[in-house]
């Protein structure tokens, strides 16, 4: 049962190797033994799971199971889940119970997933080090003195350590790649219109998009095919057919033209993530693809128009959160302002109260045209960027972040810092594309990450490539260092 | 020094959807509260908005009605500020691209003019809960029932300039909505809310000054007061050398009076920007000349018909166009009895005036088109004098049947032999010996006054029923018969 991809628990569960029920138990067990130390959870639902695990082995011994019948997952902390607290890592849902499931959890859930709980996150996923919490922070399963990235570190974390056989994870500027290139797993971001929102508690609703984080590409196909699809209920997803991304991991690699923007391999790169990378692009080549140079010139906008578009968007969409209706109240309020200031003030942490005073100020009267209009002009000028290279190139590739998982603690002073981590992948939400990342080797014992991106609703050609890489390299085979008794990694 | 006074309006006008404009709760008035909120309506975490597309249809179909630019690509936007009974903390409305752009009304005022008022858009939006601050001590109850409800925000040129004209003009607006049937336009439920932009201008003046803003205002009745009163309330502050200060003020119907909203807060600041959970509304030239054609006829141009094809005077026709099911009754009682002034006048007098006393809608009218018409044919066919028939009305408004089974169970019939009248005259002359020497003695003027008396007993002996036509007839034969036998 150890360190199974969801590919093989699929086939092992339908060959009675062992029962979900039992899969079940040995994943809880692993988390009681070790997410102490990580707490890449937030919430552990022993109950909700085995209860799961039970119905999935009567639909196991049926014909035809779904799917993905019997395989314990964990959802990031910010998907709702019915009855299950729905935190998104703030003291603000500390109490917060959803009455419904997010579409993506109603959908895994449907293909026979089993829902061990729900995982750690930076604070409304703002953040890209999983430190901004409130349940304290998440450590990397490589080296618990270093962050997993984030937002979705909760998730990458619990993959990489086997806390679960696979998660979900949000990315609205690099949430699922980063973390999957620091924790050294697979996690790829759809298509923005590609998975349902509804149920996954916005950030920025332009920029957030759901998908899967596992340990291999064929694994991120299987969980995306049960994801994605239209939901009438979220008017942003697209209703376009949603193709059979594991049959589809078969393509070939043969005349696949692989374009490296130069802009995505200049100082900022560390030296020794860019001769992964290079060795990366060299199985590429080995399997048939072409490199080819290509220029995405308005690069260096990504972070300025991201970091004025999602907060801006945050700023609203965190107006809810006003002690009314559900969420943190603060004591006895004197009025009504008092019940505002404080319950916010008490209930969100400083990166989310930076955000929404950054999002407010640029929607701001008289600084609206200087900073929202601008950064949308910017976002339209990096869009055509990328439409452009796709007619000359198929997929695009590069690093995922500049460098392998930092210090905890490190960036937390510095925010600016901590924003540059994402500036290979922040591009890719602006413009609403498809874009993975896989492990592509390691430097210092860390995990480093490759990036795929693909035009819109190219999800298929990325994923097999990333596939045709892990039939020919071992990269993503590499388990993070079994914990020593103190808890402290090498 | 004599004023101008120029209003503008901006209704806020219920569209009459099964469900809300984002989400599928019941738009139905006066439920329980808070049993017709829904996820999406308590801005729950990670609920997104489904646009209704009904209230897009309305709000086309409103654009088309006023002949106004259709926004082929409308945006929504959120419009952010805190409050209670706002649960998303915006509203989801639209700014820069309404879905209605430029248009034009016409309005006829009681003198029988009309002037044309412009329509500078209309835009959908979503109306925002209650607050109740009655019943709890010190708190505040929220009833999120109505959160959600679609609004249609028309908004008009300056180009009021009284009380009057945005009386006309409201009036002319709610008909027009219940002739699409897009709004129940009823302004004591809330369907129909206005707020007046009013500023005053010397006489001949053409730039527009200070104005304030009366909000919230909901009954014909307290627009045309609350105008008064701001029109006096500014002209004594410029004649007196004073400024209209700008804001918003609300009109306090218990003491007729508007007053100043004294607000804490500064100007607000929106912070309007493009709404991105839902995709810009993109309309296709097929569907708006799809609905375009099935629009029904709309007030003009049926009152316009009315005065040609059935001879009313203009008058006549606006009240009866007035609303779609009286227009409607009018037309069909009128094809059923041929005769289409005597329907008007029935429909117009009997008719509304009993409905208003009892205040009945003429949906719920008692007596049917096709009774009514009944009634109208045994006038003209001499049946019943038009006196009788008052009578046979009110029976059929009590439910005892149509006009013929009245007339019957009644004996009501026109007494129109000629023998059996006669009888009666001649019972009235002997009956009446001094009436009849003054009548012979008097000149011709004089006897063509004196014969009423007469006619009156004989319309009494018969209880109303005497060919009043006959009557007169035979009277006039027998007095002047009787002068040359003496």
């Amino acid at each position: 049962m150890n360190d199974m991809t969801v590919a093989q628990l699929i086939q092992a569960l339908r060959d009675r190797e062992f029962s979900s029920v039992e899969l079940t138990r040995r994943y809880l067990d692993r988390i009681a033994q070790r997410d102490g130390d990580l707490n890449s959870y937030i919430s552990v639902a022993p109950e909700v799971a085995l209860a799961e695990a039970e119905a999935a082995d009567r639909l196991l011994t049926g014909d035809n199971p779904p799917a993905l019948a019997g395989i314990p997952i964990a959802h990031k902390d910010i998907f709702c889940t019915r009855g299950l607290r729905t935190s998104c890592a703030s003291r603000m849902l500390d109490n917060f119970v959803p009455p419904y499931d997010a579409t993506v959890v109603e959908r895994l859930r449907h293909a026979g997933c089993v829902t061990l709980g729900k995982t750690n996150m930076d604070e409304f996923a703002m953040g890209s080090s999983s430190e901004s919490s409130y349940y304290g922070v998440c450590r990397n399963p490589w080296d618990n003195r270093r962050v997993p990235g984030g937002s979705s570190g909760g998730s990458a974390a619990a993959v990489a350590a086997d806390l679960a056989a696979a998660a979900t994870g949000t990315d609205t500027g690099g949430s699922i790649r980063q973390p999957a290139a620091l924790c050294g797993i697979t996690g790829i971001k759809p298509t923005y219109g590609r998975v349902s929102r509804l149920g996954m508690i916005a950030f920025a609703s332009s920029l957030d998009q759901g998908g899967p984080m596992a340990r291999t590409a064929e694994d991120c196909a299987i969980l995306l095919g049960a994801m994605a699809g239209h939901d009438a209920r979220d008017s942003t997803s697209m209703d376009q057919p949603v193709p059979d991304y594991r049959a589809a991991l078969s393509l070939s690699l043969q005349g696949l033209r692989i374009g490296l923007p130069r802009e995505w391999f200049g100082e900022q790169l560390q030296p020794a993530v860019a001769d992964r990378i290079h060795a990366a692009l060299r199985e590429l080549e080995a399997l048939g693809a072409t490199l080819v140079d290509i220029d995405l010139a308005h690069s260096e906008l990504s972070i300025p128009a991201y970091y004025i578009i999602a907060p801006a968007e945050a700023s609203t969409n965190l107006a809810r959160y006003d002690g009314v209706r559900y969420g943190h109240r603060c004591d006895s309020p004197r009025d009504l302002h008092d019940l505002y200031t404080r319950s916010r003030e008490e209930g969100f942490g400083d990166e989310v109260q930076r955000r929404i005073l950054v999002g407010t100020y640029a929607l701001s009267s008289g600084y609206y045209d200087a900073f929202y209009k601008k950064a949308q002009q910017a976002r339209r000028l990096i869009r055509q960027d990328f439409l452009d290279a796709f007619s000359q190139v198929d997929i695009i590739a590069g690093p995922t972040t500049p460098g392998p998982a930092f210090r905890l603690g490190e960036k937390t002073d510095d925010p600016v810092a901590m924003y540059l981590e994402d500036i290979y992948t922040l591009g890719v939400n602006l413009a609403g594309l498809p874009a993975l990342s896989m492990p592509a080797g390691q430097v210092g014992g860390l995990p480093v990450g490759l990036q795929l991106v693909g035009p819109h609703f190219g999800e298929a050609q990325l994923l097999a490539t990333a596939h045709q890489l892990q039939l020919a390299t071992d990269w993503h085979l590499s388990r993070p260092p079994a914990p020593t008794a103190t808890g402290d990694a090498a | 020094m004599s004023w101008e006074t120029v209003i503008g309006l901006e209704v806020h006008l219920q569209l009459a959807t099964q469900s809300k404009i984002f989400s599928g709760s019941s738009t139905r008035f006066g439920a329980e509260p808070n049993t017709q909120a829904s996820a999406v309506d308590l801005a729950m975490p990670g609920m997104l908005p489904v646009l209704n597309e009904q209230a897009v249809r309305f709000a086309v179909m409103f654009g088309l009605g006023i002949q106004a630019e259709i926004g082929r690509r409308s945006v929504f936007d959120r419009k952010n500020y805190f409050y209670p009974d706002l649960p998303k903390g915006y509203q989801i409305s639209q700014f820069a691209e309404p879905i209605v752009g430029r248009g034009e009304f016409e309005i006829t005022l009681d003198d029988g003019s009309s002037r044309r008022i412009g329509i500078t858009r209309a835009h959908l939006e979503e109306d925002a809960g209650k607050s109740l601050h009655e019943d709890f001590h010190g708190q505040t109850g929220i009833d999120l029932n109505r959160a959600g409800t679609p609004l249609l925000e028309i908004v008009t040129e300056p180009d009021l300039r009284s009380a009057a004209e945005a009386v006309a003009y409201l009036k002319a607006l709610r008909s027009l909505v219940l002739y699409l049937g897009i709004s129940d336009g009823n302004m004591a439920e809330g369907s129909m809310r206005c707020d007046i932009n009013i500023s005053l201008r010397p006489a001949g003046s053409d730039t527009l000054g200070t104005r304030a803003e009366i909000k919230n205002v909901n009954s014909f009745r307290f627009v045309e007061k609350a105008i008064q009163f701001e029109t006096l309330r500014q002209a004594d502050i410029l004649e007196s050398g004073g400024r209209v200060v700008q804001e918003t003020r609300l009109y306090d119907a218990e003491r007729d009076e508007t007053r100043s909203m004294r607000s804490k807060e500064v100007a607000n600041d929106y912070r309007y920007f493009p709404e991105p959970d839902l995709l810009p509304v993109v309309l296709e030239e097929s569907w708006i000349a799809q609905l375009r054609s099935e629009l029904p006829e709309l007030p003009p141009a049926k009152r316009a018909r009315f005065v040609s094809d059935y001879g009313l005077s203009t008058y006549d026709a606006g009240v009866l166009v007035d609303s779609r099911a009286l227009a409607d009754y009018f037309e069909a009682v009128a094809r059923d009895c041929g005769d289409a002034k005597i329907a008007a006048n029935w429909v117009q007098g009997e008719l509304l005036g009993q409905l208003n006393r009892e205040d009945l809608d003429i949906t719920r009218s008692p007596v049917s088109p096709a009774q009514l018409a009944g009634l109208i044919r045994r006038i003209l066919d001499d049946t019943i004098s038009g006196k009788i028939a008052k009578q046979v009305f009110e029976a059929m408004w009590q439910g005892e049947g149509d006009a013929d089974t009245i007339i019957d169970s009644r004996g009501l019939k026109q007494v129109s032999d000629s023998g059996e009248l006669e009888a009666m005259v001649d019972t009235v002359i002997a009956d009446s010996p001094d009436q009849v020497a003054q009548y012979r003695a008097a000149d011709a003027g004089k006897q063509k006054k004196l014969i009423g008396y007469f006619v009156g007993q004989v319309m009494k002996a018969s209880r109303g029923q005497a060919n009043p036509g006959m009557v007169n007839q035979l009277l006039a034969r027998k007095l002047g018969d009787n002068q040359q036998d003496a």
